[in-house]
Parts: structure tokens; sequence; C-alpha cells
């Protein structure tokens, strides 16, 4: 040994930096970017219909009383149309479902829902994602539960998995 | 049967690679412990560190010592050399089996299939064989042994034992990688049944930049191993002085010449493909090609010190180790995908974890000898602070202080992540801040080096040297002030630096005699001048870049910097493998006769996907850059515009550095087998 | 589904089923005509993240999302709201991952340091092997 301790700095520092690297390798690969919205009020919004004969949303229908599930979708987006067996058993359970659809034209989104089925009470057109970004939502489908109040309960990232079904609606409920 | 023979090479190459190992560490072995003349004896390792024991070793006659040596031991001695070269042959092989299935397109071969297409030009399936991990790897590994070979057979002032240690060290990292490929990555597994088509590739890399900008950065990477396994060498024989340096120079200065082009190439490549006039982003993947630089470029210059003043021995160790370090742990990060790039290439976690256990292996071991032995070698020369060496001192404390920053800056947000579960972004605004400052001081000191004598050097006539110099840089940076107030303040320091450091660059060059001027010192000018012209490139791009942005109908005319742009009309068109819709704009400088760019929106049809094909004019004072984007409801087009001023200058500058790179190395090289020669006639 | 495409493929390199084919949002590719503003919104959009392809600024990217994002600064800035505060409602939103230039704040104190620390070390470095050497 040289008996100067400065000497081991640089390995002491590498296997610092390892380990980092060790973590990087283990740590689940996780690119969703999460709302830091959860726990805050809906930002204030009104949008208009997304599709004729349907109303279109504003944030005061969320703070209405009632808890809501607010599903970000569109008619393009191909796990949006393999979430809607859910939705809809989601909307078969009680639960008021309300939409912004993003970046979508009426007659597109008319013919969305009439191949996978309606579970929306309200859906609002988000023409240049500014609702979807002002909720922190980065991509479609993504799902909030908004309680009575209009706070921001739970974001849920990517289509919603038929497993997944039973503990959205115990979400709904558990807002109140 | 190809593949099969290719497979069998990379096996018999492994074992000659063991072979290479094993026979090291014989001839290594005994005679340390035996050999009386040895540094390892118990006398003077009880003299670690003192002065006296450095200046002992390095005095000693070496041809003395490997006369002291077993016969025996020269005999395994001799096997090593053909050994390391038919490792090579063998390689090589194997590699130019892999180029020939992707050339033909055998698709019963998993990797082929994955990556390679009938219908890609022949260029892109000859490339296409480095561009996905396996045959990159394989790639890696042949160049590997092509410098151990290369060292191996053209090695010739080296220590013979430092010589046998530097081919154990090449071994023992192509032992780690051998195994990476042949039990982690093995490119010719076959697949069965084979597919009627293959995937394709990716198509952003489908473009000559694909056939050049791999290599060269694996021929530097490659050649900062063996740097490194040249420390080991120093360290496990204790051999660290001006005759080491002067052996370590050239392989480090050719590294360094293929890190600048690969670098250079990869910069000019993302900036006309990616179609957004950037041409850095300090982009992870950026990051880890700029390290290693950095360290080769300090390593260049401290080895400069030892070679020719005795000093900064341990240090230059050190610089060695982490060079190549920089680049292991750069090709970890780009290949684990820990870090999310735009350049993401080849990325596959499960086998990050076997690159990490190589990087714990070899790093943690370099370092770990760095620590036990380095004491021997701590002392080297002395100087004053201002002085060439001086010079060259801050040179490396400000270089590697850019490298701390950058890789605590790509690292950071991991960091973060690892102890507070935050994700955090570090992107251009904290690198522009934290290493421009210290890059331009690194400018200036780069300018006024040259302008010092070695050991000591009086400030006054120092002063005088530099007053041009120093004239003009405040004279540009007056005037840019006033001319255009609304520049930045990076860009405009930035400028005025560049200017004053091209004019000290080149004052070396006055009232010599030019052709009787060595040719290294030629380089050196050069490739200084290469640093000033890219940072004037950097600045006026940052600078005094105008974008335009606009929907066109067909027929409208824009303009933009200097030019008027005609959008004369769209059609569609038709590659080999893609279909693409094509703009045609005319584009006329002041009165001048029209030019005609056509920017493409292009769809690829294996693996399907959309890109966008920029279109560029050059002229000497800049670039036009065009794109054509995507076409609106009521029938306009989006088009990108860009008139860049003097950008070209950025990869002019970074040529220009490795042409002066090269130019050093004709001349170091040359010089030595002059002196070789002049020794024979003697003889 | 959608992200893992995206992600999987180069960022530049749009799978071609993932777009919503809608127009570009107002102000995504159209420059603010004042100068000043359109620089600033610029210098502001060259710091923000882009969240779908996550390894570029949103000024250097086709996402549609980045474009919206582009849309909604400009406006902002048209308005004569601050580029730091157009910052703070993104990160309000996404955290500080969105913007590219980390703000001084406890956890990222040790990266602003950073540079200093290691300039002193080499100075440190430099000058004891200097002090040795006059101490001859």
């Amino acid at each position: 040994m040289s008996g100067r301790p400065i000497l081991w700095a640089p390995l002491v520092a590498f296997i610092l930096l390892a380990a980092f690297l060790t973590y990087g390798l283990a740590k689940p690969d996780d690119t969703n970017i999460t709302s830091k919205m959860v726990g805050a009020a809906v930002p204030p919004f009104r949008l208009p219909p997304a599709t004729p004969g349907m109303p279109g949303l504003a944030s005061a229908d969320l703070a209405a009383g009632k808890p809501h599930l607010v599903n970000i979708f569109a008619s393009w987006c191909v796990p949006c149309a393999a979430e809607a067996p859910q939705l809809r058993a989601i909307a078969d359970a009680g639960v008021p479902i309300v939409g912004i659809a993003v970046r979508d034209r009426p007659e597109a989104l008319a013919d969305f829902l009439h191949r996978y089925g309606n579970p929306y009470a309200r859906i609002g057109s988000d023409n240049a994602s500014q609702v979807q970004m002002a909720l922190g939502s980065s991509g479609v489908p993504e799902t909030f539960v908004v309680d009575g109040r209009g706070m921001i309960r739970r974001q849920t990232i990517g289509p919603i998995n038929p497993q997944d079904v039973a503990d959205t609606i115990a979400a709904v409920q558990a807002a109140r | 049967m190809i593949a099969e023979a290719g497979l069998a090479a990379l096996w018999l190459g492994a074992m000659l690679c063991a072979l290479q190992l094993v026979l090291a560490v014989a001839v290594l072995g005994p005679s340390s412990r035996n050999s009386p003349s040895s540094s390892t004896s118990p006398s003077s390792k009880r003299t670690l560190g003192s002065p006296a024991a450095g200046a002992a070793l390095s005095s000693r006659d070496p041809s003395v010592r490997w006369d002291d040596e077993g016969v025996e031991e020269v005999g395994l001695a001799r096997l090593v050399q053909p050994v390391a070269v038919a490792q090579a042959v063998l390689t090589a092989l194997a590699f130019a089996a892999l180029i020939a299935l992707f050339v033909r397109v055998d698709l019963s071969v998993l990797l082929v299939a994955e990556n390679d297409n009938s219908e890609k030009p022949l260029l892109y399936r000859f490339a296409g064989a480095w561009g996905n991990h396996e045959g990159s790897m394989l790639m890696w590994v042949t160049i590997l042994g092509l410098a151990g070979a290369a060292v191996a057979l053209l090695e010739r002032r080296l220590v013979p034992r430092m010589l046998i240690a530097t081919l154990g060290g090449q071994a023992a990292i192509g032992l780690g990688f051998y195994a990476f490929l042949l039990f982690a990555s093995n490119p010719f597994a076959r697949l069965d049944p084979a597919p009627p088509e293959g995937r394709g590739l990716n198509p952003l890399l489908q473009d000559p930049g694909l056939a050049f900008h791999p290599p060269t950065l694996y021929l530097g990477y490659v050649g900062l191993s063996v740097a490194f396994s040249f420390a080991i060498g120093a360290l496990v024989t204790r051999e660290v002085g001006p005759a080491f340096a002067r052996a370590m120079r050239p392989w480090v200065l050719g590294a360094w010449i293929f890190l600048t082009l690969g670098i250079t190439a990869g910069s000019y490549w993302a900036y006309y493909e990616l179609g957004w006039g950037g041409w850095w982003f300090w982009d992870p993947v950026e990051n880890a090609s700029l390290m290693p630089w950095l360290a080769a470029t300090a390593l260049l210059h401290s080895v400069t010190v030892l070679a020719t003043r005795d000093g900064l021995r341990a240090w230059t160790i050190m610089l060695a180790v982490v060079a190549f370090s920089m680049s292991m742990v750069g090709t970890f990060l780009v290949r684990s995908g820990i870090l999310t790039s735009v350049h993401a290439f080849a990325v596959d976690p499960r086998r990050g974890s076997f690159l990490l256990a190589l990087l714990l292996i070899y790093i943690g071991g370099a370092l770990a000898l760095f620590a036990l032995r380095v004491g021997t070698v701590r002392e080297g020369n002395r100087f004053d602070a201002v002085s060439r060496e001086g010079a060259l001192v801050v040179n490396n404390l400000l270089l590697t202080a850019v490298l701390g920053i950058v890789l605590v800056g790509t690292l950071y947000p991991l960091i973060v992540e690892a102890v507070s579960g935050t994700k955090l972004s570090v992107g251009p605004p904290y690198f522009n801040a934290a290493v421009g400052p210290l890059a331009l001081l690194l400018v200036i000191v780069m300018g006024a080096g040259p302008l010092m004598r070695w050991r000591r050097e009086d400030v006054a006539p120092l002063l005088r040297r530099l007053a041009p110099a120093a004239a003009l840089l405040v004279a540009v940076l007056v005037a840019l002030r006033l001319l255009v107030p609304s520049i930045g303040l990076l860009p405009l320091l930035g400028l005025a630096v560049a200017a004053g450091t091209a004019v000290a660059s080149v004052a070396p060059l006055w009232r010599r005699n030019l052709l009787r001027t060595p040719l290294f010192t030629w380089g050196m000018v050069v490739a200084h001048l290469g640093i000033a012209v890219a940072l004037a490139g950097m600045a006026c791009d940052s600078a005094f870049t105008v974008e335009r942005l606009v929907a066109a109908s067909v027929g409208q005319t824009v303009t933009v910097g200097p030019y008027s742009v005609r959008f004369a009309g769209v059609d569609p068109s038709f590659g080999e493998n893609y279909e693409a819709m094509e703009a045609t704009l005319e584009v006329r400088r002041g009165q001048g006769d029209p030019a005609f760019l056509r920017p493409q929106a292009r769809a690829y049809w294996s693996p399907p996907t959309e890109t966008s094909e920029s279109a560029i004019r050059t002229v000497l004072d800049g670039q036009l850059y065009t794109v054509l984007g995507k076409q609106a409801d009521d029938g306009r087009w989006q088009l990108r515009l860009w008139w860049k001023p003097f950008v070209t200058l950025i990869w002019f500058g970074g040529a220009l550095v490795a042409l002066g790179g090269a130019l050093a190395l004709v001349g170091r090289v040359a010089r030595d087998v002059r002196a070789r020669r002049r020794e024979a006639a003697f003889a | 589904m959608r992200r893992a495409l995206i992600l999987a493929l180069l960022a530049f390199a749009t799978p071609v089923l993932a777009d919503s084919n809608m127009p570009a949002a107002p102000l995504a590719d159209v420059q603010l005509a004042d100068a000043r503003q359109e620089a600033a919104a610029t210098a502001l959009m060259e710091t923000i993240r882009c969240l779908v392809c996550q390894g570029q600024s949103i000024a250097d990217s086709n996402a549609e999302l980045a474009g919206d994002m582009r849309s909604l600064i400009r406006q902002r800035i048209a308005a004569g709201e601050r580029p730091e505060a157009i910052r703070a409602w993104l990160v309000r939103r996404y955290g500080a991952w969105v913007s590219y230039s980390p703000a001084l704040t406890p956890v990222t104190w040790p990266l602003w340091i950073a540079p200093l620390a290691f300039l002193a070390i080499g100075v440190a470095v430099a000058r004891t092997g200097l002090r040795r050497r006059r101490r001859r």
C-alpha cells in the first residue's frame, strides 16, 4: 500500500458511479410522466361539444357534487378502442364518465362512438390539447378520477384493462 | 455455412485471445518475482513513492534488463506477437462473414432477419451489418483485435517486457468482449424457419452517415483501449517515463483523430437528418461520445509533457485509464438505454448488465492497480507555473473539469431519481451555462500556451507575443457589441475569443522558415486553428441564424436571410424502399441565378416510418436549410426554412482539428522512423 | 401502446398510425409577428422537454403534442405572459422533468455547485504540486 488514501479516491468515485449505473439498470423502465395535478382542483376550462347531439364539458360540470371519471381519448387512438368495453362496464355500474376528445373530428368521433359504444355523459372537444395539458396529461388514453368538489384524486396512464374495472369503480365511489 | 464459419472464427479468436493473456502472464509473472533487476524486488518496494526510486527506475537502460531475463521467457514472449496477429485475422474473418450475410440477405440468420431487407440499397445492406447491437459489438472486437495486432507488429520503442504487458492488457479487455459476444450477443444465431423477408433497418439509419460515423467512433474508442493497455503495462512493469510516453503518443493521437472525426461526422449527420437545424443537443448519447474525446484531448497534452519534460507521470497514467473508462461508460449508456436519447441505438437493458460487469472488472481493476502501484511513479520533473507545462496543466485542469461537468450533468437525473425518487431533466441551459465559460477559458489558454517556452517563461515577453491576438479579441468584442446590440453574451464572447485565438494559433509559425518547421508543429497549429474556427461557427450559428416557418401555397415566395425562396410545387417521388412527397423550392440570392432545393417528406415501407429529409444549399458564407412539413386542410404546405451564416465552420473546424492531428501523427512517426534508421546505420 | 411504439423507434421516425391527421394547433408552426416575442417563445421552447418522444425539446420535435405545446407557449407569450411563468405553469403540471433548465432547488444545488467544485479540486491539486516544486 502506498499509504496515500487520496490515490484510492478515483476508485471510490468510480464505485459510486457504478452504483448509480446499477440502479439505472435495475429500476423498472418507466417512461410515464405522471400528472402533478393529482390532489389539486381541476383548472377552470370550458370545452365545446365534440360531436353533434352531445353536450360539451366545462370544469363546473365536475364540481357539482358528484364524482366523475374523466377519460381523455381520441377516435384515432388504437388503445382507446381497446379500452371501450371496460368504460362501458364502468358506466353500467353507475359511474358517470365524461370524455375529453383530443384532436378529433366530429364525424370521426361519431363513427368511433357508433362502433365501440358511448359510455360518456358529456364529451368536450380539445382540439389543441390545451385542457389535456392543463390537467397534466401527456397522452391518450388517460383517465382521471375527480371527486364531487372538483378535486383530482387519481390518474391512470394508458388504457383501463379488464382487471382494473372493479378497482376504478371503487376509486370513484371512494371519491365522494 | 457462412454463419457457422464466422462463429467458428470468433471462437478461435477468443481462444487465441485467452492464450495471449496466459502467455503474457507467464512471461511477466516469474521474471518479476525472480529477476534481481526487476523493480518489484523487495528492496525497491520499500522505497515506493520516493523521488529517488522514480529517477533510478527511469534512468536504467531498458535493454540491459531484457538481457537479464531468462531465454525461456524470451521464447514465450516471441509467441505473443503471432498470436495477437492470428487473433486479429480471425476476428476480421468473422466480421467479413457477417457483412457477407447482410449483403446476401441470408434470412436464416436471426440478426439479418431482424435488421436487413432485400429491398434495401447495397450500401445499407453492407453498413447495416453494424447498424445493430450484435454487429456493432463484433465490429468493436474486430477493431480491438486489429489494434492489438498493430501494436504487436509496429511497436518498436517499448521495452519488450512492457510490450508483452500491453498486449496482455489488450487480451484481457478482448476476452471480456469475446465473452459478451459469444454468450450474450451472438451475431450468427440461426433462425428456423427463415422468414420470407427481413424487417429492415430503421430509415433514419439508412444514410451514408451509418457507413462512416460508427466505424470512426469505434476506431477512436478502441484506440483508447490501446492507451489503457499501455497504462496497465506501465503500472505492471513500473516503466513510466519519456520513452513510454513517446511510445504511447501515436496511439493516443490516432484514437483522438478518429474520435474527432466520428463526433464531427455524427454531429453533421444529426444536423441534416433530424431536420430541425440543430447540431448539438447535449443529449446523453452525444455526451457519451464527447466525454472520451475530452479525456483523450487532456491525455494527448499530458502525454506531451511526459514525453518532452518527464512531468505529469501519474496524471498521464490516470488519464489513460479515464479515457478508455469513458468510452466504456459511453458504450454502456448508449446500449443499456438507462437514459432517454434522441439517438437511441440498439438499446437492450438485459445486455446492459453484462456490459456493467465488464465495466466494473476493467475500470475497477485498473483504478485499484493505479492506487496500489502509482506511488512508484508519482514523481516527475518540476516546472514553473508560467511555462508551457504550466499552460498544459491548466489545459488539463479545465478539460477535466468540463469532463466532470458533462458526466455529472448527464447522470444527475439518474442520481436524483435514485436518491429522492423525483424525475428531473438536465439539458442545454445547464450545460451551456456550466461548460460555456470554462470552454472559452480553455480556448484562450490553448491560444496562449504554444507561445510559451518550456520550463520557465517571463511574463513581459509573453505579453508582447500575445498582444496582437489580445488586441484583435478586444476589437471584435467592442465592434460586435456596437454593431449587433442584441447578441447574446456567450456568442459574443465566443466570436471574440475565436478571432483572438485564431491569430494566436498561427503565431508559432511567425518568423519561422515554414518549410523547415516540423510537421508536428504544423499539426498543432492546424488543430488549434480548427478549434477557433469551430468556435466561430458555433457562435455565428447561435447569434445570427434566421428562422422562417410558413404555411406556403404553391407559387408563394418567402424570404429568409439573403435568400428568396419560391415554393414551385410538390410532386410524388419514389426511392428503392420508400415513397415521398418532394417539394421544389426555387431559391435565389439577390439577382443571382436560381438554384433548386428538393426537401422530401418520406414514408418508408419496412419498417413503416415517416421521416423528413432536409435539403440544404451550402455557400461560402453559410447554409440555407429547408424542410417540408405536413399539408394543411386548406392545401398549403408547411415549410421550415433557416438561413445559418457560417454554420459550416463548425464541421470544417472539426475537420481541421482532425487534419492537424493527422499531420502531427505523420510528423511524429516519420521522425521515429528516421531516428530508427539512423540507429541502424550506426549499429 | 402508442407510447411504447414511439419509444421503441427513434423519436423522429414517427410510426405511421399514431397521428390524428388533424391540422396542427394554430401557433404550432406559425411565428409570432413581434420578433422579440417570437425570440422569447423560441428560447423557452428550446428548454421544454417533449412529453412524447422525451429525448428532445418541443422546438425540435415532430410529435403533435409538442406542436400543441408550442402553440400554447406562443399564445401565452403573445398575451404578455412571462416565459418563466409559463415554465412554472408546465412544471406545476408535469413536474421538474418537463424543463431542461433545472431550477435552483435543494435537489439541484449539488449540480450547480459541481462546476465550481471541480475547478476548486483541480486548482488545489495543481497548487500542492507547485508548492512542492517551490520548496525544493
